[in-house]
């Protein structure tokens, strides 16, 4: 939060700098000594990545994967928050509806492949539905729990003020949660990234998961296997970031300072 | 502000008596609680932590239903909480999430303090500057030291002109110091607007220097103890002798 100097600034980022260096001049040495012929060196990946940016494969490729990431997350917002609120709130929609979703959360979203591929077939659909599956789990849960935990001060004042049932939800309920569903959205998003690769990797023509598999089957390109693991890496930490700039919104401010 | 005269009294409680449920068996709190408020008194509560203070405020303020007895409030039986007696409570529920304007305003509607919004803030506004607050409007809670933070609650129950104030605490989360400033600022509030005032607290001079009764709750299950009508004129010198004398009386009632 303070403002740092330049120095300052530099004495954080250096660490972390030094470490992917090292790791880098590792790599580079063991390839060398190895003299392996399959395993690249980084300047391998870099202009195998390179090339892959030249000629905008890799492009679309990003942008399957974050477009199937938008929709499954997308629609997965849309039923866990209003879902996760009305579970919180109403006590016979918790109980009813909690078990089932306890059980289905811990099994991982991969294992709902053969079924996404019965259903939905090879396309478009099925990594969609394996994102939606992975990240509206979370996000209930999330949600409903941060209306269990709205202190009770804040409804008594509510109450006090014999506001609407609308208001009460609008000023009080839903401000109150928010900052809990910008949680459950971190998880959300970071599971749904985890997926869609895992999801891609299953006979589809496009996204990064579908890289990987393609540059190991077509002449064993782990140059651009390589390539696309930290391009993902890089994606999921952008991803991660922009939900991190929702938290610092002034209305949820306030569960983040203290 | 001595107490009015008045042919109906503001709140009349009578014979409140309330057990927790345990699974050994009911835990008397409240052993019958009676006693009236006129309107424009201020009434302190005064008792040993854990003889159930709070929860008779609460049944008074109508939070929550005494197992016998009644709560009524200008004559009307007390149904459940509403805009007509303002609770203040030790930790405050000013809500984190809106500005200090927005807070003053929670509380206001279209139908009684005027459909435009920029009315409405207006009378935010002269709250929050009367409680001292000009120039934070637009702050939210986490920028604001605790002082400041009860201030926007006091303003907040005002501004939607309640004719009671149910103060639980109000202070005592504060520091020494501040404790003491805000009583005095209580006071030149409640000068300029007249309420009714139901003050519990466990701290004797806080209610020799603001209430004009002070009725001393004995320990579990809790009755009424005493009563103590405070005759010294504002602003109080607690050092005084008269001041210092009902306090040992009221210190003595609480077995010091």
């Amino acid at each position: 939060m303070n403002p740092s100097s330049p120095h300052q600034r530099l004495a954080k980022i250096l660490p972390p700098l030094l470490v992917i260096a090292a790791i880098v001049i590792v790599w580079w040495q063991v390839v060398l000594r190895s003299e392996s012929a399959i395993f690249p060196t980084p300047w391998q990946v870099l202009t195998g990545a390179w090339e892959l940016a030249e000629d905008g494969t890799l492009w679309e490729h990003i942008s399957a994967s974050l477009l199937r990431v938008g929709i499954g997350f997308g629609l997965a917002m849309l039923v866990a928050i209003p879902l996760g609120l009305w579970m919180g709130w109403v006590g016979g929609a918790y109980r009813t509806f909690n078990p089932i979703f306890q059980m289905l959360r811990p099994i991982s979203p991969i294992a709902w492949i053969p079924l996404a591929i019965l259903w939905f077939g090879v396309g478009d659909v099925s990594p969609i539905f394996l994102i939606f599956i992975s990240s509206v789990f979370p996000m209930i849960v999330q949600t409903t729990s941060g209306v269990h935990t709205i202190e009770r001060r804040y409804l008594r004042a509510a109450a006090n003020f014999g506001v609407s049932r609308t208001v009460l939800f609008r000023r009080v309920v839903i401000p109150a949660v928010l900052p809990e569903i910008i949680v459950g959205m971190r998880i959300g998003i970071g599971v749904a990234w985890l997926v869609v690769v895992a999801a891609e990797m299953i006979a589809l023509r496009s996204g990064l998961g579908y890289l990987i598999m393609d540059s190991r089957n077509a002449g064993n390109r782990y140059d651009l296997v390589i390539a696309s693991m930290i391009i993902i890496g890089v994606i999921g930490l952008l991803l991660d970031g922009a939900t991190r700039l929702l938290e610092r919104l002034k209305t949820v401010k306030w569960r983040y300072v203290r | 502000m001595s107490a009015k005269q008045a042919n109906q009294h503001k709140i009349v409680v009578s014979d409140i008596k309330k057990n927790f449920g345990s699974a050994q068996g009911a835990l008397p709190v409240i052993g019958g609680v009676s006693f009236t408020v006129d309107d424009g008194e201020f009434v302190a509560i005064v008792g040993p932590s854990g003889c159930g203070k709070s929860t008779l405020m609460n049944i008074i303020a109508g939070f929550e239903q005494p197992d016998s007895g009644s709560v009524r409030v200008d004559g009307t039986a007390q149904r459940g909480p509403s805009p007509k007696g303002i609770v203040i409570s030790q930790h405050g529920s000013v809500f984190p999430w809106l500005t200090v304007q927005q807070n003053l305003m929670f509380g206001l509607n279209d139908a009684e303090h005027g459909a435009r919004h920029d009315e409405r803030a207006a009378l935010a506004d002269h709250y929050a500057a009367m409680v001292g607050l000009k120039g934070f409007e637009a702050s939210y809670p986490h920028e604001l030291s605790g002082g400041m933070l009860k201030r926007a609650e006091l303003a907040r129950a005002f501004v939607v002109k309640p004719e009671i104030l149910y103060m639980d605490e109000p202070f005592s989360a504060l520091d020494a110091l501040m404790n003491m400033r805000m009583r005095t600022e209580l006071l030149r509030i409640l000068a300029e607007e007249r309420h009714t005032v139901l003050l519990i607290t466990h701290d004797v001079e806080e209610a020799i220097y603001m209430a004009d009764r002070i009725l001393v709750l004995s320990p579990r299950p809790t009755t009424i103890q005493a009563s103590f009508q405070v005759r010294l004129p504002h602003p109080r010198k607690l050092a005084s002798p008269e001041a210092q004398a009902l306090r040992e009386a009221i210190l003595r009632e609480l077995g010091l």
